[in-house]
């Protein structure tokens, strides 16, 4: 038994780090110009460091094992001076290194410009509200837990922390950034290639702190603008039944006091904006993928699920349950 | 006061050795029972005892950790909510932190320090009594807190608006922070004793530049103590007030600022992990003679390292800040300061490693331990050097690799020290040898666990695990680090265990002690193992740096202190020339008096800001009590 | 008998003090169910709260976890537009010593629930049973007269009066020369 545990969690350690050069929420996983700089720096210092750390143990190492002759009544000093200030020089060089090149790294993370996109970020416990911010206020819209932005493009965002202090951080694309309440932050990521990156809250807020996760999805141009285009519309009218006694439900049960449908009479506005929420690809801030039976199931029992969030355990119908899961499940 | 044993005004040097060592044993003894345990003043029962709470402390937080460990074992584990996680992770991290690791170096200092100076007792022996009691009660209600599940649950750092009164419901938080106060009291009460020990008790002879590198260690540390304590005592009494009372230090609605609190934790922060490493380094300066069977080398470039860090160790502080949205040219002034304290450590290595080179090693467990130490403590700077970068940081702060740079630094570069030491120092303790056998098996499977569970750890981090999270999903890629992680862990833990029972066998019945079974050099084994109540029948006089090794069948010991009555000697700073002799108090029970009012008034302010008022009248009375004048004249001469 | 003494008054301080910091993040449905089935007076004042109230100890006034998320809700479900900070607008005040439906927290769940004359909105369908209480349980704290060691203190935003845990009912509770009401009784 213990032999096979063994076998398994080596496999899966090997697995892990041969992989360890892709993953979806890696900083070694690099695809955008700040995270690509960072990885690179990151390279350069660990090798330099690792090849550091093999001299001292060869040095160690000699120095226990080595042979002596018989020795003098008195060690002589001035060789070994010379060799620990030579060890010193060096210690100083690398570490200035370091320092110049560190700094000009941070050059390197740069703040975009004012036409750029812009997003601000509102850190809340424990989901993210994202609201993106065009010339025109007709072109604002608020989603939440997941932005898509174009590949390539600097996408500055305005980061404020609205209750405790949260940390945006999407590995691939560029390093951290607190959110402050009472700061104004800014943090600008930019994605090389089309794809989906995850980043997660990188500073302790509180419960759920381990369940604050977020997308960020690059696309080309033209799908993003057809993305924003979507979700600056309201949501769309149900048709069919079901949906329509889902919305019904929505409205008459404390759904509607704490989220907004836009286009509904639901224009709560302490938990995420749900107008779109089925086009999102994960609920509850990155804890599942997105399908009827996961929004049903959150509905039910999100105390379980999540525990100490501020979202209650309303009491449902087993009809309502269906109806509201499915009426969610059609915000595309 | 007892009856003396010798006519008043006896010298020693008028009684022959067997009636002079029953004499000073007569003066210098704690009475036996529960009284003399509560009521003594003398160093060694004290560090004793203080050594033994802080390991039962280490213990704990190491129960904690591996509670932790099987949470994370697996993804969206059940083992342990987000409520109790929390709790245990903040748990673990302010014990370990401000329950062990400070106060067993202390501890080791109140124990050794006299002994390597060459005096009868600490300076301020009733005020050392005074704060292990307040140590252990905070530690107490830290501990029952968290069985009571009021145990804090914002990090061991508390930031600012978790912690706050709007975020941070019930008492918790002022749980954390009224710890805070009694392990800071207790620290800062050790610290300014060993100041005045280090300065103005040393042996005659034992000039400033033949102090042994430990007691410099020691001295620099207790500086740091001072310097750097009040900045956490005016942080958490400021988070309790905003909490209890309404201030808006913290409220940036009201003028208050969210960084502030971090600014006032880190620039304690940072010079407290240096609180806890540079007496390490002064352990491993001093082991290092004995096992390598010659002096270290470069005496003045160790000391002047140890100086510098402490030095150094407060510019620093914005470090744990680099993502908090500071300027960004201030950040990296402090890259160039956190990478620039890599050099004093680097220098001590460089030392270390010549004294290995040019010594004869004897391959006993501490020297195995201190080559763990240089193994993992070398990972752990040069981790230190690749987080101090500021775009570095960006990607690595709060993930796992900073868990792993730390454990690296604090277990490699603290513990592993304390551990040797502890098998070095375990003769002069007990009078008993700790077992070799078993020592070398805990030194492997310490080493070999450690390394198991923390190394993953930095890849982990790079891989974008966060800190402090209870649990992660599945369709990450790190549970198979994760597994393996919390697998080796059982190893560390193995091998902790088996320290432990070596420890606790050994003290029973372990090899019975000779007064130097190492030959090591310095004066802590001039006298028997354990050193009797007075710890040297005559003060010794110090000609070099190895006093037992320049003078290999007598030291030579300065007379006159008088035998009726505690007497210490009191020296010059620079030249140690004898100065004056200094009444040395008697047993005491004032202390623990003192102590009780101090802790029902600083748990009664958690609730009641009032306390501060009518529990300061217990406080006042004890005092009194403490410093009433006990009427015994002072010899001048 | 002495030491028995000692350790279970400890015991009972502690336990005090676990009830306070217990943190009940989810209710099982048919407790919450329970809970809603308040027995109101006819006249809508006072009456006797669902039997299952006792039996969890009264959670709603002496634990601090309900009590700030109460304070949470508070700020949440806009009662700030009418109440103001709790010294009232609108609405009435929670400070001024004058309960119109009684202090009691079937009164205030009651009138939280189902809403009462002369414009207090009823929030049955707008929050869940759990949240009534909470809400309810705060509402009593901001006029209780002895600041609970359970009761929140100031919240991170702009103050206009001592928190709830500084008894600011006390504080500010001064009828003047007129008494505010004029059906009001005696200065209780």
């Amino acid at each position: 038994m213990i032999r096979a545990i063994g076998k398994t969690c080596m496999r899966a350690m090997l697995a892990a780090l041969l992989a360890d050069c892709s993953g979806w929420q890696s900083a070694l996983d690099a695809h955008g110009p700040s995270a690509v700089s960072l990885k690179q720096l990151i390279i350069v210092i660990v090798v330099v460091c690792s090849l550091v750390w093999m001299l001292v143990m060869t040095t160690m190492i000699v120095a226990l094992l080595r042979r002596r002759e018989v020795r003098p009544a008195t060690p002589s000093p001035h060789r070994m001076t010379v060799a620990v200030t030579g060890a010193v020089v060096a210690t100083v060089l690398i570490i200035g290194t370091f320092t110049v090149i560190s700094f000009l790294a941070t050059h390197a993370l740069g703040v975009a410009g004012q036409d750029d996109l812009t997003i601000r970020v509102r850190g809340l416990q424990w989901w993210w509200g994202f609201e993106y911010i065009g010339p025109n206020p007709s072109d604002r819209f608020e989603t939440a837990n997941e932005i898509h932005i174009p590949v390539g493009r600097n996408v500055r965002l305005k980061l404020e922390g609205l209750d405790v202090i949260h940390s945006f951080w999407v590995p691939s694309l560029a390093g951290k950034q607190d959110l402050v309440p009472g700061r104004s932050n800014e943090l600008t990521i930019r994605a090389d290639n089309p794809g989906v990156y995850r980043g997660q809250c990188a500073e302790f807020c509180g419960m759920q702190h381990a369940h604050m996760a977020l997308l960020v999805i690059a696309q080309s141009q033209d799908d993003f603008d057809r993305w924003s285009n979507a979700q600056r519309q309201a949501a769309r009218q149900p048709a069919e039944e079901e949906l329509a006694a889902g919305l019904q439900t929505f409205l008459a049960k404390p759904c509607a006091g704490c989220h907004t449908i836009r286009g509904t009479a639901a224009t709560g506005k302490t938990g995420p904006d749900l107008t779109h929420v089925g086009s999102r690809r994960t609920i509850a801030a990155g804890l599942f993928e997105t399908t009827r039976g996961s929004l049903a199931a959150w509905i039910a029992d999100p105390q379980t699920i999540k525990p100490g969030n501020n979202m209650p355990m309303v009491p449902l119908t087993p009809d309502e349950l269906r109806t509201v899961s499915a009426y969610l499940a059609s915000l595309k | 006061m007892s009856r003396p044993a010798t006519t008043p005004g006896t010298r020693d040097i008028e009684l022959q050795r067997t009636g002079l060592t029953s004499a000073l044993a007569e003066t210098w003894k704690t009475p036996s029972g529960l009284w003399g345990a509560l009521a003594t003043v003398d160093h060694k029962i004290i560090g004793r005892r203080y050594i033994l709470t802080a390991f039962v402390f280490l213990a704990l937080g190491g129960v904690l950790a591996a509670l932790m460990r099987i949470q994370l074992a697996l993804p969206e584990a059940r083992l342990i909510g987000p409520d109790r996680y929390n709790q245990i992770f903040t748990m673990h991290g302010a014990n370990m932190m401000f329950l062990f690791a400070v106060p067993v170096m202390e501890a080791v200092a109140v124990y050794f320090v006299p002994l390597m100076v060459g005096t009868r007792n600490i300076a301020f022996p009733r005020l050392n009594a005074f704060s292990y009691w307040i140590y252990l009660a905070g530690g107490a209600m830290l501990w029952i807190a968290f069985a009571l599940d009021m145990g804090p649950d914002v990090g061991w750092f508390a930031y600012v608006p978790l912690s706050g009164p709007q975020y941070g419901a019930g008492k918790r938080a002022d749980i954390w922070a009224q710890m805070i106060t009694f392990t800071e009291i207790s620290a800062l009460a050790v610290a300014v004793e060993l100041v005045v020990t280090i300065f103005k008790q040393r042996a005659p002879g034992m000039t400033l530049n033949r102090i042994p590198v430990f007691v410099w260690a020691i001295l620099v540390t207790s500086f740091l103590v001072i310097m750097a304590m009040p900045a956490i005592v005016v942080a958490s009494t400021s988070l309790i007030l905003d909490r209890l009372v309404g201030t808006h230090f913290y409220n940036p609605a009201e003028g208050g600022d969210v960084l502030l609190w971090q600014h006032l934790f880190w620039f304690f922060g940072h010079p407290e992990v240096y609180i806890i490493f540079l007496p390490a380094a002064g352990m491993v300066s001093t082991l290092i003679e004995p096992f390598a069977r010659r002096p270290a080398f470069g005496y003045l470039a160790l000391v002047m390292a140890l100086i510098a860090t402490g030095i150094l160790a407060f510019g620093l502080w914005v470090h744990h800040m680099f993502v908090a949205g500071l300027p960004r040219l201030g950040d990296s002034f402090f890259t160039a300061s956190s990478m620039a304290i890599a050099m004093p450590a680097g220098i001590q290595v460089f030392c270390w490693l010549a004294t290995l080179w040019d010594g004869t090693p004897d391959f006993k467990t501490p020297l195995l331990f201190i080559i763990g130490f240089i193994v993992t403590f070398v990972i752990g700077g040069l981790t230190g050097v690749m987080v101090a970068s500021v775009p570095f940081d960006t990607q690595v702060h709060d993930t796992y690799f900073v868990v792993a740079h730390f454990h690296y630094v604090l277990i490699g570069g603290a513990v592993f020290p304390l551990l040797g030491a502890i098998h070095y120092w375990f003769p002069k303790l007990t009078g008993r040898m700790m077992s070799e056998r078993l020592g070398q098996w805990s030194f492997w499977l310490i080493f070999a666990g450690f390394n198991a569970t923390f190394f993953p750890m930095h890849i982990l981090g790079l891989q974008g695990m966060p800190r402090r999270i209870y649990t992660y999903q599945p369709d990450l890629p790190w549970h198979g680090l994760n597994l393996f992680v919390s697998l080796s862990a059982i190893v560390l833990a193995a091998g902790f265990l088996l320290f432990f029972i070596n420890a606790i066998r050994s003290a029973r019945s372990g090899e019975v002690a000779t007064d130097n079974p190492w030959n090591a050099p310095t004066l802590e084994w001039a006298t028997t193992s354990p050193p009797p109540s007075y710890n040297f029948a005559m003060i010794p006089v110090v000609g070099g740096l190895q006093p037992l090794w320049e003078n290999r069948d007598a030291l030579s010991v300065a007379d006159g202190l008088r035998t009726d009555r505690r007497e210490l000697l009191v020296t010059t700073l620079a030249e140690a020339e004898p100065q004056a002799r200094e009444a040395s108090p008697q047993h005491s029970i004032w202390p623990l008096w003192a102590a009780i009012a101090t802790t029902i008034m600083l748990i009664w302010s958690i609730f009641s800001p009032w306390a501060v008022v009518w529990g300061a009248i217990p406080v006042a009375i004890t005092l009194i009590g403490w410093f009433w004048p006990k009427g015994t004249p002072e010899d001048e001469s | 008998m002495k030491r028995m003494t000692g350790v279970l008054l400890g015991l009972a301080t502690a336990l005090a003090g676990c009830q306070r910091e217990e943190r009940q993040l989810r209710l099982d449905p048919p407790i919450a169910d329970a809970l809603d089935r308040i027995a109101l007076m006819p006249n809508g004042i006072s009456g006797a709260p669902p039997d299952v109230y006792f039996a969890l100890g009264k959670p709603y006034e002496v634990n601090a976890y309900n009590l700030s998320q109460g304070k949470r809700l508070y700020s949440w479900f806009g009662c700030k537009a009418c109440h103001g900070d709790g010294q009232g607008g609108i609405g009435p005040s929670f400070l001024d010593g004058w309960w119109y439906y009684g202090p009691e927290m079937v009164s205030i769940f009651a009138s939280i629930r189902d809403g009462r004359p002369h414009g207090m909105p009823a929030y049955r369908d707008k929050m869940t049973t759990d949240q009534i209480w909470q809400l309810a349980g705060y509402v009593q704290a901001i006029g209780s007269y002895e600041g609970k060691t359970a009761a929140p203190s100031r919240n991170d935003e702009k103050q206009t009066r001592p928190a709830e845990n500084r008894a600011p009912a006390k504080l500010l509770f001064d009828e003047g020369p007129i008494p505010v009401h004029a059906d009001q009784g005696p200065t209780p």
